[in-house]
């Protein structure tokens, strides 16, 4: 994929990124994007990993 | 797919016109209920938004323009979305006032109160009642994204780009096998279940043909654009973390991975779509055309009614179950 990554803080949740190839994450493990958008977690408590899901939700006045 | 068998007078007038090329005779007139939960005019509803989907074997492509059954599917449309406007009028009236619409109809999703089935799926449910509520949901999920793609050429800007790329991923992002629908197909299929479309249209209850039947109304009438990304929006809302409690309860019973594979996928996908519908659809949606915010949020709450209901009616078929069984 060509062209700019626009990355967007959704407030209380995850980090919603357009336009990348690939994740790496905190241990340096790359995680290659499948969808249009994705949801990266922000919260650190994701059992999926760098993918938001939705535990966030579960977690009162962060 | 045959054409269903009948569940009253009504069903049996569609039927009947479709398999015998009509007479030319009129509808019965709805009776006085609700049609909202009534088996009878939620099949005939279902039977006439199929012929714009997949059609049925025996039945000429073109009844889909039947003058005799759009009116009367007008006719039923006017009650259903009557009722729905006015179970869910204070919700609506409550939360569309002003304010950033993303975020009000993420409120309104996490504010409903509506019976937990996915609790009860991921922790009490028998192998029979998983099974059941994957039969029950089939009607709806072997086409799901469907009723959304009648949306995309009556929106622009914005809310057309982000509802084009939430489809994208719902049909598998270019790989055929990852089609939400054909992965739901797989799930049946993994649990022994029949993966052919239509197969249980029999089985299922007029709340399950509500549920599916609503978001061809509000799909298949312009009017009702709004309705329709509300409703999606709450829809992608309220999925991710039931979905993974789904997929849980389906591991506990015993069934395979397969069949948790698509509700796992949903855990991922609808923690992204919920924001992508609500925010960047929705919200954009209603900056370019401010007189749809009321029917958004109309949408949204419409979807967390009949969901409440029909979820209300699985937990009560089971419990009723139980009881039976001890």
């Amino acid at each position: 994929m060509t062209g700019d990554v626009v990355v967007r803080a959704v407030p209380d949740g995850p980090l919603l990124i357009r336009g990348a190839d690939t994740i790496r994450d905190e241990n340096g493990d790359e995680h290659e994007v499948t969808r249009p958008v994705v949801a990266v977690c922000a919260c650190g408590k994701s059992a999926r990993k760098p993918w938001c899901d939705s535990t966030h939700k579960a977690i009162p006045d962060r | 797919m045959h054409l269903p068998q009948e569940r009253g007078p009504i069903s049996r007038h569609v039927i009947q016109a479709l398999a015998h090329e009509g007479d030319g005779s009129l509808a019965p007139a709805l009776g006085p209920g609700e049609v909202t939960g009534d088996d009878d005019v939620q099949l005939a509803l279902w039977i006439i938004y199929e012929l714009h989907y997949r059609g049925f074997d025996g039945v000429p492509d073109d009844r889909e323009w039947d003058p005799e059954l759009l009116a009367l599917r007008r006719s039923i449309e006017h009650r259903f979305e009557r009722e729905l406007r006015s179970a869910t009028r204070e919700q609506v009236e409550s939360t569309s006032d002003e304010g950033d619409v993303g975020a009000g109809l993420l409120q309104l999703v996490a504010a409903d109160d509506g019976p937990s089935l996915a609790a009860f799926l991921h922790r009490r449910a028998s192998r029979d009642q998983v099974l059941d509520y994957l039969r029950e949901r089939s009607v709806q999920q072997l086409k799901e994204s469907d009723p959304q793609s009648f949306v995309l050429p009556r929106l622009d800007g914005g809310a057309k780009a982000a509802l084009a790329e939430l489809q994208y991923d719902e049909y598998g992002g270019g790989r055929p096998e990852r089609l939400h629908a054909t992965m739901y197909g797989d799930a049946l299929e993994a649990a022994g279940l029949d993966r052919t479309y239509g197969a249980y249209i029999d089985d299922v209850s007029a709340l399950s043909l509500a549920c599916t039947n609503v978001m061809t109304m509000f799909g298949l009438n312009r009017r009702l654009r709004g309705a329709a990304m509300g409703h999606l929006a709450a829809f992608e809302a309220s999925s991710s973390v039931p979905s993974r409690k789904i997929a849980g309860g389906i591991a506990r019973v015993g069934l395979p991975d397969a069949v948790a594979a698509y509700f796992n996928e949903h855990v991922e996908a609808d923690a992204v779509h919920e924001h992508v519908a609500s925010s960047d659809i929705c919200g954009a949606l209603v900056s370019a055309e401010p007189d749809l915010r009321v029917d958004v949020f109309f949408g949204a709450a419409a979807s967390l009614h009949l969901e409440s209901l029909s979820g209300a009616e699985l937990l009560h078929r089971w419990s009723t179950e139980l009881e039976v069984a001890s």
